[in-house]
């Protein structure tokens, strides 16, 4: 369903991709996870034609988007939803006008459809009742759960999330963990998150894949990664530091 | 050296052609995808409702000021009743347009450029984009055709303010016959002066609300990219107003006076 092919993207100087492959199917749920600033984010971005490759191919559903104009991508983009590190609420609109900002710029349903709609999005990330407030009303999780909300009310088939539980403390990170498991069984959608948070990883992907030194290290099931001998999946895994990171 | 001239050459065109694209996709967005009008209200009640009293001040304090300069040189040659009619010319095609553009450059511009601006930096306008809604349509049309709209109207109300300032002046202050400055300045001024005041607001209007569109959408990452995209708003607005004066007064005076 989602295919990168030999995927690079270099700013500037600095190599950020270098020849990403990965292929996610339909109704999996996959984690990638590296180091910060490995390209993750980056990587996920290039997934929903946020940013653009310098080389390689993304298709979705057998469709090379890299190639598509904005407007042709906005179209590939009805599929996907997504769930920003920061959540990137609109800070004008309410909580009620975030969540359902897709339905009416689809038009078609009316107020009372859409704000049925809403309520019923808000209940499912456990919500309920905060339609009139605003994004800066609202706590780190709070915000991220309207940010899913908002990604999934119009009923994407992938959704996406960067960095999902950062900045979280472990028992909202943990309640996050289980929402988002819940919308992949309630909704039976592809499932594409980002994280350094290993407990994350291990709760929310059926496989987990490493990025490292710009290309896909290894792809794992989460018992498989846990129980790995590689060292730099031990490294990662185990969260140790490199003595020469710190110049020591 | 010329390694970084021609690196910073090459980035200034890629610039403008940036900058061309995008001003092709709001026409295409105005014209073609008319966006819902709750949008484009607010835009108008900001830029053209919010911006009145910073150019009513303005066009009133020029006309006053101008009205002074004027009669001073005029008294001289004895022409005293004549200074309205140049403090109504000036307004209406020169100063009227370029001071009002500057002040929407100064409060709008920078507005909408540090508006759009943290908007990227904190991914929201990523996130219009995954909602299927091209910013272009959502964000900067509206803005382009409220500022568009409203700077005539703007422009309008600072000639008139100015005008009438300046006759307070002259007549209250300085002493000037009231009914030959009237009589002078009916005389001397043309609908063609207004119509180039106002023809030339209508370019401004687009000028600035596309050049502050472009810096906040294209601003650079933090608090510093946000504030370096406002001042860029503005200078270059600023910039753009004033060269692209000196052009269209040559363009305009030629179609309405032939010289």
């Amino acid at each position: 369903m989602i295919e990168a092919r030999d995927l690079r993207k270099s700013f500037g100087p600095l190599r950020v991709l270098d020849g990403v492959d990965l292929l996610i199917e339909k109704g999996e749920a996959v984690v990638i996870i590296g180091r910060s600033g490995g390209g993750k984010s980056i990587l996920l971005k290039h997934l929903i034609g946020l940013l653009r490759p310098d080389a390689g191919e993304v298709l979705i559903e057998g469709r090379n988007i890299t190639q598509m104009s904005e407007r042709e991508l906005l179209q590939v983009r009805r599929k996907f939803g997504m769930l920003f590190q920061g959540a990137a609420l609109f800070d004008s609109l309410t909580v009620a006008e975030n969540v359902g900002f897709a339905l009416r710029r689809q038009g078609g349903l009316t107020e009372k459809e859409i704000a049925q709609q809403v309520a019923e999005a808000l209940e499912m990330v456990d919500l309920a009742g905060t339609e009139a407030k605003k994004p800066a009303e609202l706590s780190g999780g709070m915000r991220k759960r309207v940010g899913l909300a908002r990604a999934i009310i119009y009923r994407p088939q992938i959704v996406l999330y960067d960095e999902p539980t950062t900045g979280l403390d472990p028992i909202v990170a943990d309640s996050i963990d289980q929402l988002i498991l819940r919308v992949c069984e309630r909704l039976t959608v592809t499932t594409v998150a980002v994280t350094h948070d290993m407990r994350s990883a291990r709760r929310i992907g059926q496989r987990i894949l490493m990025l490292h030194q710009g290309r896909i290290y290894t792809s794992a099931t989460p018992a498989e990664l846990f129980a790995s001998t590689d060292p730099i999946v031990s490294q990662f895994v185990q969260g140790v530091a490199d003595p020469k990171d710190h110049g020591l | 050296m010329i390694r970084a001239a021609n690196s910073w050459v090459r980035e200034q065109l890629e610039g403008l052609g940036q900058y061309a694209l995008l001003c092709l996709e709001a026409l295409r967005s105005i014209f073609i995808r008319p966006q819902p009008s709750q949008g484009l209200l607010y835009q108008l009640y900001f830029i053209g409702v919010k911006t009145q009293s910073v150019v009513l001040i303005t066009g009133a304090f020029t006309g006053m000021v101008l009205c002074v300069q004027t009669f001073i040189q005029f008294h001289k040659v004895k022409m005293d009743t004549a200074t309205l009619a140049v403090v109504s010319v000036s307004m209406g095609s020169e100063l009227g347009p370029v001071l009002t553009a500057l002040m929407v450059a100064g409060r709008v511009g920078a507005a909408m450029a540090a508006e759009l601006g943290t908007m990227r930096v904190t991914e929201q306008i990523d996130a219009l984009r995954t909602l299927a809604t091209h910013p272009v349509d959502y964000l900067m049309a509206p803005r382009v055709l409220a500022t568009v709209l409203a700077m005539p109207l703007l422009t309008a109300e600072a000639i008139a303010v100015g005008i009438a300032a300046g006759f307070g002046v002259g007549v209250g202050l300085l002493g000037i016959d009231a009914a030959y400055a009237w009589h002078h300045m009916l005389r001397y001024t043309d609908m063609e002066d207004m119509i180039i005041g106002l023809t030339k607001s209508l370019v401004f209007g687009a000028i600035v609300s596309t050049i502050s569109c472009y810096k906040g959408m294209n601003c650079r990452e933090g608090a510093e990219g946000v504030g370096r995209a406002t001042t860029e708003a503005v200078v270059a607005s600023s910039i753009a107003v004033l060269m692209s004066n000196f052009f269209l007064t040559r363009f305009l005076t030629q179609l309405f006076y032939g010289v």
